[in-house]
């Protein structure tokens, strides 16, 4: 326990900025990311069928290019982000995405939250803390500055 | 078929961030790479690194078979069940890449792993 204790307090002090400006960077490109192509899917006027052509056209319609690229953005950051930070550490603290996009599905597409997700949000958020508590990167000192 | 594609997708996406983390923390990326001069230089070194290439691979194999899986399954079945990789993950972050996972790291994985299942009920 104490030398847990001191693993954790020395991640407190061991997260710094540029780690939780990226992690905040993740997370936020997969919301909005993921929003983005959900709208432009939404939103297409046809169906697509079968052909890739139609998917190609897709690909190419603002809400979902603006999607794609943001998608394309949280994957270079989020590999950029482990390598200054644990496996262990960046799964759990960029679950808040999760919450983030069921929120935007209440609020944009009137999606109904029940009991359960609140449940399941109060579990993410939870876990987040636990995992906020401890060393961001515990298997070798960062070099990158 | 359900069950082969949950086990392609948590394989895949198992394989994908253990490959990321490792060659990630091999050649970590500095701060300075990431102002507007130099990020398509640091893009072209990353496109020539073979564990992230295959890694991408993995993450592809991974959504294509959760778009099938879609197709053959609910959303409440696919969610939950794909969660599982997170406190998978977590195993193998501290078996293979060496993480030191304490009690209180578990506890947060396994809840994030329980809330991600509920989120999608």
């Amino acid at each position: 326990m104490v030398e847990e204790a001191q693993i954790a307090g020395a991640g407190v002090r061991r997260v710094d900025l540029k780690t939780k400006l990226m992690t905040a960077f993740v997370v936020i490109t997969n919301v909005l990311g993921n929003f983005s192509m959900s709208w432009g899917m939404k939103h297409q006027a046809a169906d697509l069928g079968l052909s890739p052509l139609a998917y190609i056209r897709l690909i190419f319609t603002p809400w979902v290019l603006l999607g794609t690229t943001l998608l394309i953005l949280w994957l270079l950051s989020r590999m950029t982000l482990l390598g200054w930070a644990d496996l262990s550490y960046v799964l759990p603290m960029t679950s808040i995405a999760y919450v983030a996009s069921a929120v935007l599905g209440k609020v944009f597409f009137g999606e109904m939250v029940t009991w359960q997700r609140w449940l399941g949000t109060g579990f993410i958020v939870v876990g987040i803390i636990f995992v906020g508590l401890t060393a961001a990167n515990t298997t070798k000192q960062e070099s990158a500055r | 078929m359900k069950w082969l594609m949950v086990a392609i997708i948590v394989g895949s996406t198992v394989l994908a961030d253990l490959l990321q983390s490792f060659e990630m923390k091999r050649h970590t990326v500095a701060v300075e790479d990431l102002r507007p001069g130099r990020v398509a230089g640091m893009l072209a070194s990353l496109a020539r690194r073979v564990p992230l290439v295959v890694a991408v691979f993995f993450m592809a194999v991974s959504f294509f078979a959760f778009m099938k899986l879609l197709s053959v399954a609910d959303l409440s079945f696919a969610v939950p069940v794909t969660a599982a990789s997170v406190a998978l993950e977590t195993v193998l972050a501290r078996v293979i890449l060496k993480e030191k996972v304490t009690a209180l790291r578990w506890a947060g994985a396994l809840s994030v792993a329980c809330g991600v299942a509920l989120l999608a009920m």
